[in-house]
């Protein structure tokens, strides 16, 4: 069974890469730091590993500490990520805006 | 369907998001719809969870997310486009630090009962610890080293690389002695701490100019601490969203490294940027450098019909972008063509130098890749080279015995004429002599970036 369920899960992981390199491949070099914030968002996805491990029941006072710090890290990770991406994403603009602020 | 199988679709559901929103990214028009799909995503992912069968601690759980989900959203909203590198640094480090945390709970949590590890939780346990604390330390210094709260140089000493690898075997040691049998946690613990001390210890060595490879590099390790965790908790969410990311770090690395002409082992070992390269220039003898005032750079833009920015990372630390960018709406209102050659690793991260401009309000189309710029140079009249100065040395190209021969460069000498503007004569961030300066079409404008801009700007005014 365990070693059925770990097949599995590689082939999940083998086809991951795969379409992993496809997809980002196809991103221009312009756009290369909102994918690195924005994969950076995307690894923010251990945060729900670390719910699941906060959310055990019978725990030791020492695993609930790790868990929550998990928790906490994970959730800077998520939040962070996707804002700063949106941020800088709504930058890149193909015309120019007017200014209003064109002293000087 | 049971209520599992909801959960597990729902996952799913986030897998595709994940995956359309790195699509979505292949234009800058569709990407910011991408982004928020992915956001969605990560909610229903989140929202699952919380519906998993047997969750307790609710309250301490979304206590602790209330509280540090305003601290993210408030240092993404804060952070300078100049500080992205550090800010992608510090979040690639939060994330591998999760990974490894998540890995060393559960691992406590099954330890009690011997034998209930399987060799692949065990050995996927031990991989998030090694991998998560390795990235999470090594972010943090590079994030120390971006912020400059200490030196950029490579901090170097003798016998470096021996221990380094004598630590990584200890630790590679360590962990296969908890996969082989004795789960003793603290064999676990010592090899996250020791995970932290390589961490440092690695990324140490490696000068500022290579960050960009480094921080890709981590985002990398991220990934796979990542995915690691989702074989411990049997979670294909976290293998996909895990391998999606690491494959993304993996590109990044390979194209930074291509775009320096270095390995990644001569990256993370060479400790590139302490020698100052004795190696003379085959052009420069006798030649002399040629300076020039700002009025005759003015009448030379003016009257040009194409002209291309080189902006290199002095033009960021100038904090000269909007100034630049005034300069080209001048010029274009009088009818000049205006583009900005970009080198791949113009600034302190993969893409940077781009960021940097579209928050000047550049309009991308204007943004040329480094192979686009290069066919346009031979039509270009000025090549303005604003604080870039390996990027485009042309060493690079006829001098063999430079350190940096090999690399791909900005072609700029292919123009009819070459404005560099530049602080001193010093020597770039590589210390390597650049005989671009010393070419007849090149003339040299020296000051401060952002001042000679702006002198630039005026005088272009008054004509």
């Amino acid at each position: 069974m365990e070693t059925t369920q770990f097949i599995t899960e590689l082939t999940v992981l083998v086809l991951a890469v795969f379409i992993g390199f496809e997809v980002i491949s196809k991103v221009p070099t312009m756009l290369h730091t909102p994918l690195m914030s924005g994969t950076n968002a995307i690894h923010g996805i251990v945060l729900v590993g670390a719910i699941i491990v906060a959310g055990l029941p019978d725990q030791s006072t020492w695993i609930r500490i790790v868990a929550l710090a998990a928790v906490a890290l994970g959730t800077m990770n998520v939040v962070g990520g996707f804002v700063v991406t949106d941020r800088m994403l709504h930058m890149f603009k193909r015309r120019r805006e007017p200014e209003p602020d064109e002293q000087s | 369907m049971s209520r599992a199988d909801a959960i597990s679709l729902a996952y799913l559901v986030t897998i595709i998001a994940f995956i359309l929103a790195l699509r979505f990214l292949s234009s800058p028009a569709t990407a910011p719809l991408g982004n928020r799909i992915g956001a969605i995503g990560m909610a229903i992912a989140i929202a699952a969870t919380f519906a998993q069968p047997g969750m307790h601690n609710y309250a301490s759980i979304l206590i602790v997310m209330a509280v540090f989900a305003p601290i993210g959203a408030y240092a993404a909203r804060a952070v300078k486009m100049t500080a992205m590198p550090q800010m992608v640094a510090l979040f690639n480090g939060v994330g591998g630090g999760a990974a490894a945390l998540v890995a060393l709970a559960d691992f406590h949590r099954v330890v009690p009962e011997p034998g209930r590890l399987g060799t692949d939780v065990s050995t996927s346990i031990m991989l998030s610890t090694l991998i998560g604390g390795i990235s999470f330390a090594g972010s943090m210094v590079a994030f120390v080293k971006l912020q400059e709260l200490i030196s950029g140089r490579p901090i170097v000493y003798p016998g470096q690389k021996l221990l380094n690898g004598l630590l990584l075997a200890t630790l590679v040691a360590f962990a296969l002695v908890v996969v082989a049998g004795p789960e003793d946690q603290w064999i676990v613990v010592a090899t996250l701490l020791g995970a932290l001390l390589f961490g440092v210890l690695f990324v140490l060595p490696i000068g500022g100019a290579d960050m960009p490879v480094v921080i890709s590099l981590l985002n990398a390790f991220t990934g796979l601490a990542a995915a690691a965790t989702g074989f411990v908790l049997h979670m294909n969410v976290l293998i996909v969203s895990g391998m999606l990311v690491g494959a993304s770090g993996t590109l990044l690395t390979i194209m930074m490294g291509r775009a320096m002409n270095r390995s990644l082992a001569n990256v993370l070992f060479g400790a590139f940027g302490q020698i100052v390269s004795g190696t003379a220039s085959a052009a420069d003898d006798g030649a002399t450098v040629r300076s020039i005032s700002a009025d005759d750079v003015a009448v030379m833009l003016a009257y040009a019909k194409k002209v291309v920015v080189v902006p290199g990372y002095g033009l960021a630390v100038a904090q000269a972008q909007h100034d630049v960018r005034q300069l080209a709406d001048l010029l274009e209102q009088r009818g000049v063509e205006v583009t900005y050659a970009i080198h791949p690793v113009a600034g302190r991260m993969p893409g940077h130098m781009n960021v940097l401009l579209a928050e000047a309000n550049v309009p991308y189309p204007q943004l040329k890749e480094m192979g686009e710029a290069n066919a346009e140079f031979p039509r270009t009249d000025v090549a303005l080279v604003i604080g870039a100065n390996d990027v485009v040395n042309p060493d690079a190209r006829n001098n063999p015995g430079s350190p940096i021969y090999g690399m791909p460069i900005l072609n700029v000498d292919q123009a009819q004429q070459v404005v560099v503007l530049k602080r001193s004569m010093n020597p770039g961030f590589a210390g390597i002599d650049n005989p671009l300066f010393l070419n007849p079409k090149t003339v040299m404008l020296f000051g401060d970036a952002k001042d000679s801009v702006t002198k630039l700007a005026a005088r272009v005014r008054e004509l």
